[in-house]
């Protein structure tokens, strides 16, 4: 790929960033379902659980966890869909910059309008679940390294599935087991905090599983847009 | 190809004649009755050796016996992921069309394969640590592969399209391979900080040598039977691929003919 020398490396970033933000603020009720569908789900876990604060309190970290995992999914989906379905994706592919760095422009967008709005409301959850005091800040940390993850790795899924027509349901197949680690660490910071034990480490772990992300999942989908968008 | 030939030296045309379906095809009808005959004498060797006259267990009894089925299928399971996702890799890097065929007939055979460890895992649970299931790493991490396994054949099979098929999956078995380590590690840590109490490990780090060699023979058969499935299913998709070419259509005619 030829990169022009007038061209500044992040020109492609910052253009995709402003541009889906900007989609995003227009389309302000669909950028919020993923925040709906995340305190909606937190009501039935007293309703199918128990209301016990005792009991929730054991498994707010997790749940929260779960139901963060399972709202970036629901929406990593629409990552590249109606680019590919306006033919912007096609767009972006013929550019000359470099491709990972607009799909990090995206990525970028996607988590300021779904990752960081769920971190931000994760308090309000752990209240309703009567998460202990010591995991509020533990719990904003893990859940904003952790879905810039996700959202990282989604974006490779959501690159191989944009142009099949049911990509959503085989999305979170693909996936889900690349999660795990994340979830694993996600919960472990908030309950080492809980237990009194230093909650650094565990969330260092987050920190270079968000910095491996960065660096190669870009990459990633840009090869796999490379392959998908034609077909 | 005629890149590949321009850097690779004259002793790798092998390399370059393996990219020829064709000739991949010819030339393992000749491999296929040795394989298989080594194959099936390396495994009915392990398990007579290991099934009759490798010693009983002292805590376990008989139950263990069910190591000479589960380990050999368990190391597969794994090794295969790393062969599928090579073989992707050599597709989307040197663009050989067999490697794609090697590549989609290996997904199947390594998720049988760790479904197979999985039951009998779930089978020699239930003597040793009364449960059928626990979560325990080195299951968990298997589920997990299994469910890698899983996502690389459905995403094959959701593309009408064979070469984006191929390429698509070939991503994702590459990003898989990244990510199996980590996994693995996560699980593994994870386990320790949940660990519970009842349940103990019976490791096996000091086994016996006679317990020792029939796994060994074991797992070298399961390797042999591995090649030859892979081998059998990449021919099967080499039909179904190069179905228009004349020489497939030649090979038809004289099988109907003959």
């Amino acid at each position: 790929m030829a990169i022009q020398g007038t061209r500044k490396m992040d020109s492609g970033f910052a253009a995709w960033l402003r541009r889906d933000l900007l989609l995003a603020y227009r389309r302000r009720g669909e950028v919020a379902s993923p925040i709906v569908f995340f305190i909606m789900v937190s009501t039935l876990i007293p309703l199918g659980l128990t209301p016990e604060a005792a009991q929730l309190a054991k498994v707010a970290a997790g749940m929260i966890w779960i139901m963060a995992l399972l709202a970036t999914l629901l929406s990593v989906d629409g990552l590249f869909a109606s680019d590919y379905q306006d033919g912007s994706l096609e767009q972006m592919l013929i550019t000359p910059q470099l491709l990972p760095l607009p799909i990090l422009g995206k990525v970028t967008a996607h988590w300021l309008t779904t990752g960081l709005p769920l971190t931000l409301v994760s308090p309000l959850l752990g209240l309703m679940m009567s998460l202990p005091s010591a995991g509020y800040l533990p719990l904003l940390c893990s859940l904003a390294l952790g879905t810039a993850c996700l959202s990282l790795v989604g974006a490779v899924g959501a690159a191989l599935t944009v142009s099949l027509r049911k990509g959503g349901l085989l999305l979170s197949l693909l996936v889900m087991p690349l999660y795990m680690p994340v979830i694993i660490f996600g919960t472990a910071t908030v309950s080492y905090a809980v237990d009194g034990v230093n909650w650094l480490p565990p969330l260092a772990i987050l920190g270079a599983m968000f910095a491996a992300s960065v660096a190669l999942c870009p990459m990633a989908a840009a090869g796999a847009l490379r392959v998908t968008a034609s077909n | 190809m005629s890149r590949l030939s321009n850097w690779l030296p004259t002793n790798w045309q092998w390399f370059n004649r393996l990219g020829s379906p064709r000739w991949f095809y010819h030339r393992s009808e000749r491999w296929l009755p040795w394989l298989s005959l080594a194959a099936l004498l390396v495994l009915a060797t392990g398990l007579v050796w290991g099934l009759a006259f490798a010693p009983e267990d002292a805590k376990q009894g008989n139950s263990f016996r069910i190591i000479y089925i589960h380990v050999p299928a368990a190391f597969l399971a794994q090794s295969g992921y790393f062969i599928m996702a090579i073989a992707g890799a050599i597709g989307l890097i040197w663009k050989m069309k067999i490697s794609y065929m090697v590549m989609k007939a290996a997904a199947p055979i390594g998720a049988a394969l760790t479904f197979i460890a999985l039951f009998t895992g779930a089978v020699w649970g239930k003597p040793t640590w009364g449960a059928y299931w626990v979560w325990d790493a080195r299951i968990t991490s298997m589920l997990i592969l299994l469910f890698l396994y899983a996502g690389v054949m459905a995403l094959q099979y959701a593309y009408h399209s064979v070469d984006a098929a191929s390429k698509a999956s070939a991503i994702l078995a590459l990003v898989g391979t990244v990510n199996i380590p980590i996994i693995n590690k996560s699980v593994d840590w994870w386990y320790t900080l949940h660990q519970p109490a009842t349940i103990k490990l019976t490791s096996a780090p000091s086994m016996h040598m006679d317990m020792f060699m029939p796994l060994l023979v074991m797992i070298v058969g399961f390797y042999l039977f591995y090649a030859v499935a892979l081998i059998l299913h990449t021919r099967n998709e080499i039909l179904r691929r190069e179905r228009k070419t004349s020489w497939v259509r030649e090979l038809a005619t004289a099988k109907a003919g003959g």
